[in-house]
């Protein structure tokens, strides 16, 4: 068992949710409730990680973090060293791929909430910030984690976005997906069964998760 | 009339609309006529939820809306208690919470006991406890009506209060009004496409057609009036 790599990829993952979770509740609330023109094409823009080849992403994101561009020069001028092949690289690269992951449930969560009830906040004399607080986050919240269990799952089995953008340096980036893939490479099938097992294992329980508390809302509602 | 209820409300489209309408403390104004008629447009005008290209709404000597001075009171500053044709109850929260929500501008004690003080007048004792979902349509309904209760409204309306209720709710809904309407002194506006439930809780009725008051009077007169215009829309209706 790669532990440095397990490691590795829990602090990849709880960041990545840390990061995310206030990204999701506001974008999730925007998209939910807005009637801007160009909504379709933001929300087009927001599931491309989906349904493109994590190679792709993870090039355009090599390019575009990369020490030639501009966001990598003004990394180096701020921290020194370069944003590609560093954890902070993988960790930017991961909040990107997973935004789709995170603010899609929330989204929907924001949406199944009726204009009824925000315009029956309003008339109870609720603020904007009030109706958020105590009318629609307790009852978008099922989604919301759901949301980030989703995102924590991904993140732990992200193959492809995390070599392109990371290479797989031990103790930097390798995390337990490329630990695996290295292990097979080095005819150690045990350590990569045992490795995989854990993942499987992690993803089973978040899924289960998510569709427990998807249950509970529809429930409710 | 200073202290009741003056709107008037003019636009083309997309929902046009040309209502004058003024409802003394009170007093019960009905609104009725055909769907699409703009009675739900001017409930939701009144409280604020719906903005119309001009017009102007006073109540209770304060001006809510004044479009030729830039007046435009957001909702949740006018005093206006709205009862939802879907309840629109927060379903996370009990009735007493529900009804509670609408006073977060009084101290948590205050609160509590003029929420139970609400749900009690509602006649749903021992209720208060349980979330919307395990209540039934006409005890959301109460619910929902103490909540509008709550804020101490300068006028309440009420959007088809007798749609979706049975026949026993229904009854049991008239006398719970009855006795609203004798214990306080605030406009009320009823919004119906039943004209006889509108005539049993109103002392006068408003007939709308293409978001247009075409004809406003006491009820009894206007009903019995075969030449009136809502005499008509009923006799062709039938």
């Amino acid at each position: 068992m790669d532990w440095k790599a397990l490691q590795l990829s829990l602090l990849l993952g709880v960041l990545t949710i840390t990061i995310l979770l206030p990204i999701a509740v506001i974008a999730g609330r925007w998209l939910a409730t807005t009637h801007m023109r160009g909504r379709a094409v933001i929300e087009s823009a927001l599931t491309l990680p989906l349904v493109l080849p994590p190679t792709v992403i993870g090039f355009y994101l090599l390019v575009g973090m990369g020490p030639e561009s501009p966001v990598g020069r003004i990394w180096t001028g701020l921290f020194g060293g370069a944003l590609v092949f560093s954890f902070e690289g993988i960790l930017v690269a991961s909040v990107l791929v997973n935004l789709p992951f995170a603010i899609q449930p929330a989204q929907r969560a924001f949406e199944s909430i009726g204009q009824d009830l925000r315009d029956a906040a309003a008339t109870c004399g609720l603020s904007l910030w009030r109706t958020i607080w105590r009318i629609e986050l307790p009852l978008a919240w099922p989604g919301i984690v759901t949301g980030a269990v989703l995102t924590f799952a991904h993140t732990l089995g992200e193959f492809g976005v995390v070599l392109m953008v990371g290479g797989s340096i031990q103790g930097e980036t390798r995390t337990l997906a490329l630990s695996i893939y290295d292990r097979v490479q080095a005819f150690d099938n045990p350590a990569a069964a045992r490795m995989a097992a854990l993942l499987m294992a992690f993803s089973l329980v978040a899924v289960t998760a998510s569709f427990v508390l998807s249950g509970r809302t529809r429930r409710r509602g | 009339m200073a202290e009741g209820l003056s709107v008037s409300l003019y636009q083309h489209g997309p929902i046009a609309l040309a209502v004058e309408i003024e409802v003394a403390p009170g007093e019960t104004l009905a609104l009725v006529g055909p769907s699409g008629a703009g009675k739900t447009t001017i409930l939701r005008s009144i409280a604020g939820l719906y903005q119309p290209a001009r017009g102007r709404i006073a109540c209770a000597g304060e001006t809510w809306l004044d479009q030729s001075r830039g007046v435009a009171v957001p909702a949740r500053a006018r005093r206006v208690g709205l009862v939802f044709q879907s309840y629109a109850l927060f379903p996370h929260k009990t009735a007493l919470a529900n009804v509670a929500e609408a006073m977060l501008d009084r101290p948590r004690a205050e609160r509590k006991a003029r929420a139970t003080a609400l749900i009690e007048r509602v006649h749903l004792d021992g209720l208060g406890g349980r979330l919307p979902a395990e209540l039934s349509g006409g005890q959301q309904q109460r619910v929902a009506l103490a909540r509008a209760l709550a804020r101490d409204p300068h006028v309440l309306l009420l959007d088809e209060p007798f749609s979706a209720v049975d026949q026993p709710t229904r009854r049991a809904l008239h006398a719970l009004l009855g006795e609203i309407r004798t214990s306080i002194a605030i406009p009320i506006i009823i919004v119906s496409h039943d004209v006889e439930d509108a005539a049993r809780s109103a002392d006068r009725i408003c007939y709308l057609r293409g978001g247009a008051s075409i004809e406003q009077g006491l009820t009894r007169m206007i009903l019995d009036d075969p030449g009136s215009e809502l005499a008509k829309w009923l006799g062709g209706k039938e």
